[in-house]
């Protein structure tokens, strides 16, 4: 048999067997959960606030409710 | 300290869905799991009242304490969170929840029943805020991006409150001097413990 014949079925089987594996589930030992206030590594977050510290998030919030969710502070 | 919590207005709500619409598509639940879903009360007979329900996050949460495996944390902020790298999908939080929020994926790597899943608050899980990962599990982390859940901010009628429990409190109090009536708050008490928002009179059933 030549060279490619044994080698091609022998690639194949490695990379089916990769496409076996799982991703690793760790029992969650020692992990923690970072608090929102600091922030998230991405480009959706909202201006008005500073990451990390914690006033200046919840007061960032507290703004956002009385402008998004109480119609009463417009009307009134 | 911020205590996050959920008021549903049933004067307010139409049944539109939006929430629920919102919910999948901000956190991309897969088909057959609803974090959030609205019920309606005697539908079709004049004065049915709709309630916007999904996990209220509540302040001695039974799901916590029947977990035998122990992988549900309570945030700074009084969000109820899980891990699910430590679930094993038994479904007891889903006996033991009022509110029927746990939901269990029935396609993917975990079979039959997969892992719990729930509303977050829209404040992802056990990962790095924002990242690839977080998504992937838990959903969008808007909490860390200075935002409230979606399902409340998409409400059209503004029945969904969402955020400090002092600050919803204070909207929805308003509402009720406004017009006169409607101060049940389904829900309010069962997951707070408290009478402040929305009980019945006493002597009255709800």
């Amino acid at each position: 048999m030549n060279r490619p014949g044994v080698l091609l079925p022998v690639l194949a089987l490695f990379a089916g067997l990769a496409a076996c594996s799982e991703k690793p589930q760790s029992l969650g030992a020692g992990k923690t959960d970072t608090p929102a206030y600091q922030g998230a590594q991405n480009q959706f977050v909202s201006p008005g606030w500073k990451a990390g510290d914690k006033t200046s998030w919840e007061q960032g919030l507290k703004t956002r409710m009385q402008n998004t969710q109480n119609e009463y502070s417009k009307t009134n | 300290m911020a205590r996050m919590k959920f008021v549903c207005d049933a004067e307010r709500c139409i049944e539109c869905n939006g929430c629920v619409t919102a919910c999948k598509n901000e956190n991309e639940v897969p088909w057959g799991v609803n974090r959030r879903r609205v019920v309606t009360l005697n539908d079709g007979v004049p004065g049915e009242k709709s309630i916007s329900v999904a996990c209220m996050h509540c302040s001695d949460a039974p799901c916590m304490a029947v977990c035998p495996v122990n992988c549900f944390y309570r945030t700074d902020e009084g969000v109820v969170l899980h891990d699910k790298d430590i679930c094993i999908g038994c479904g007891y939080c889903s006996y033991a929840c009022p509110f029927g929020a746990p939901q269990f994926p029935t396609s993917g790597t975990f079979g039959v029943r997969g892992k719990m899943d729930k509303c977050t608050f829209c404040a992802g899980g056990p990962e790095a805020n924002g990242s690839q990962a977080e998504f992937e599990k838990y959903g969008r982390n808007r909490l860390a991006e200075g935002k409230l859940p979606a399902c409340a901010e998409m409400c059209s009628t503004k029945a969904l409150l969402a955020g400090d429990g002092d600050v919803v409190a204070d909207i929805f109090r308003n509402r009720v001097v406004q017009r006169g009536k409607g101060a049940e708050v389904w829900g309010w008490g069962t997951a707070y413990g408290s009478k402040q928002a929305g009980q019945p009179p006493a002597g009255l059933k709800s």
